[in-house]
């Protein structure tokens, strides 16, 4: 059994416009001490599948199907003392932006302190001390001066700092990073990756690192999944996403980014524009898109294909590649022709 | 292809404000401090740096959007200093900004936001010639005439890129201030945009100051490339150069500190972590800005600035220790 199962994960927003599908069937497992990276652009799910994880969704957002298991146990449907306990004791999140997820009227270690004595059974003192003991294990100078200030006396490096030690302060199985460096500037994302990275090793916890940035997941996750409009193109092993592509939109967003290999070269862009969620297309949601697009991928949306030990990938062209290297016989893909 | 001849040349910028401390009390926040350079024509020249280096006041400061404290901006030869040859030099300059959701006027078509420029230059003569120009714009950057009509809102952020892109060249012009202008955009659209820069330069002969922190792009969009760092220039050369072989400390560990798309990379990259958070510009340590955070600062150091020097052919660093170091 794994940490977290998710899946089939379905999340819906309710707006005037109709209902947007962000997650549509998203399947996953974590394992204890393992970071799963998340990428995709902005709208394609990620930070919502992280959210229906926590349920922590915006009051018009709302999980319609699926499970997600922890330890074993359903958080889908559960009640909120279940689901209160999870959050922060076992898994807990760090949001993209440091300057707006700390309160700006209370204390850093005010809200440090509120979260350690909410999930555990420490008194005041025994969890001011817990708090300085995290603000230096992150590497925060001068804790016991950052306790008595306010979050819009620090740096924003500082200010995620803090929010990875109010994350990590109840010793969660799994911490969800959302984005954790867009807003920070590189050699201070340098330093917040270095410790995440540094942290990990020491307190083996598992990571679902969601980003937009291939090369934060490059460097540090062990397992990828890819994700367009609502759902998982490919997910697969850091290797085997980087050098071994089986989605049409994963080799058109690594032909795309300035590289080593295409220096010098002309990029090589997704042609087109972002998907609408409101207006779905009944096949592949990348098929509008795709350079390679077949009849089928217009009609049909594909299923997951196991491509090898370490590979799932949700594309028709597998279809048509095997068909050609003559590893899938015509009788089966007859009838999907 | 960059020519052999110097388009703008920017000696000694100087770009100061006035911060108010309370009590009648002011302090100069040097937000851009003494830097010089040159751009050929044809060239696209990278400059790249953290927030709050002073990289986005330069490009502002060299279109003259602030007046500019001290120092010189000489445009083909041609200090920018009067009221007309300023008029002259905003015709033949131009700026992409960062934001496409806050640089385009939402209660203005998208005809009309391209031919605002065109308007303020009165550069045509009848409506018809007005309209075929912004067709000819919106051509270059690969919208439509059905475009025309419509508000920016209608648009995704790629598309309103687009039309940042079409008023920046409505005035014909030769120099373009590109200020961050793919960051806001998602990977995927990043690409056409980046190549819309390389087409509209060959096509146009346009010259680039292209302004960036994202390092990969910047590097594969230009010639040369500059980095800044709290106001100062610590150096500047070939874009290949600067990557394969950075001489100062700061370049050194920004190059290093970028997470490289490719897994095994990655992995084996050494990376030089700097300690601490960039100084407030308003408290700049003496000396050489870099010191506080720098491996090899000794106190001789936070004595005086080290000179902007050229160590080897076109590779300019400003740094004491460059020889010892490297």
């Amino acid at each position: 059994m794994s940490l977290l199962e998710v899946k089939d994960l379905r999340t819906s927003f309710f707006t005037d416009a109709g209902e947007v599908k962000a997650v549509d069937g998203v399947s996953f497992n974590l394992d204890h001490g393992k970071v799963l990276g998340i990428v995709g652009e902005s709208g394609s799910g990620k930070s919502v599948t992280a959210y229906s994880i926590m349920q922590i969704l915006a009051p018009t957002g709302k999980i319609v199907g699926g499970s997600v298991k922890l330890d074993g146990q359903e958080l889908v449907g559960a009640d909120e003392r279940t689901l209160r306990h999870m959050r922060g004791n076992k898994i807990s999140i760090i949001f993209q932006d440091p300057m707006t997820s700390l309160n700006p009227t209370y204390t850093v270690g005010h809200q440090l302190i509120e979260a350690i004595t909410l999930h555990t059974d420490r008194n005041r003192k025994q969890a001011r001390d817990r708090a300085l003991e995290m603000l230096q294990l992150v590497g925060v100078n001068e804790p016991e001066k950052r306790l008595k200030q306010y979050p819009y006396e620090l740096s924003g490096g500082m200010r995620q700092r803090i929010m990875i030690a109010m994350a990590l302060a109840c010793e969660p199985d799994i911490l969800i990073a959302d984005e954790p460096t867009t807003a920070l500037d590189v050699t201070i994302q340098a330093q917040i990756l270095e410790l995440m990275q540094d942290l990990q090793k020491k307190l083996g916890m598992a990571i679902i690192m969601i980003t937009h940035d291939l090369g934060v997941v490059a460097q540090m996750c062990d397992e990828i999944i890819v994700m367009y409009a609502g759902g998982i193109c490919e997910r697969g092993t850091a290797d085997a996403i980087f050098y071994h592509p089986h989605h049409e939109y994963t080799k058109g967003l690594l032909r795309s980014i300035p590289r080593d290999e295409n220096n010098g070269q002309r990029l090589q862009p997704i042609t087109g524009t972002p998907i609408d969620l409101l207006n779905m297309p009944k096949g592949c949601p990348f098929a509008p898109r795709c350079d390679h697009a077949m009849k089928i991928c217009l009609s049909e949306r594909p299923e997951e294909m196991r491509m090898n030990d370490e590979q799932i990938s949700r594309c028709w062209m597998n279809i048509k590649d095997g068909v050609e290297a003559g590893n899938i016989t015509l009788e089966r893909s007859a009838d999907h022709a | 292809m960059p020519e052999n001849k110097t388009l703008l040349e920017v000696r000694n910028l100087k770009q100061y404000f006035d911060i108010n401390m309370g009590f009648f009390r002011s302090k100069p926040l040097k937000a851009v401090d003494d830097v010089s350079f040159s751009i050929r024509k044809g060239e696209t020249l990278g400059l790249v740096g953290e927030s709050g280096c002073g990289k986005t006041t330069v490009g502002r400061s060299i279109l003259h959007l602030y007046t500019p404290t001290g120092g010189q901006v000489i445009y083909d030869g041609q200090e920018i200093k009067s009221r007309e040859s300023l008029r002259e030099f905003r015709r033949k300059a131009t700026m992409v900004f960062q934001d496409p959701y806050s640089s385009l006027n939402p209660r203005m078509t998208v005809s009309d936001i391209v031919a605002e420029p065109l308007d303020v230059h009165k550069l045509y003569k009848t409506k018809k010639e007005r309209e075929d120009r912004v067709l000819e714009l919106m051509g270059y950057v690969g919208l439509n005439s059905e475009h025309a009509s419509r508000y920016a809102h209608e648009f995704s952020g790629g598309q309103r890129q687009r039309i940042g892109i079409a008023r920046a060249l409505a005035v014909n012009p030769e120099f373009i201030v590109c200020d961050e202008p793919v960051s806001a955009l998602d990977v995927s659209i990043q690409a056409q945009v980046i190549n819309m820069f390389d087409d509209l330069q060959d096509k146009l002969g346009l010259t680039y100051l292209f302004i960036a922190h994202d390092l990969l792009v910047v590097r594969h969009i230009s010639d040369r490339i500059a980095v800044m760092y709290l106001g100062k220039m610590v150096e500047l050369a070939d874009a290949e150069e600067i990557y394969k072989h950075p001489l100062h400390p700061y370049s050194q560990s920004l190059l290093s500190a970028v997470p490289m798309p490719d897994p095994k990379t990655a992995r084996a990259n050494k990376r030089i972590v700097l300690t601490g958070d960039i100084p407030s510009p308003l408290n700049a340590p003496s000396g050489c800005p870099f010191r506080t955070r720098c491996r090899f600062a000794t106190p001789a150091c936070a004595e005086s600035m080290p000179a902007f020097e050229e160590v080897s052919k076109d590779h300019f660093v400003a740094c004491h220790r460059v020889k010892e170091i490297n």
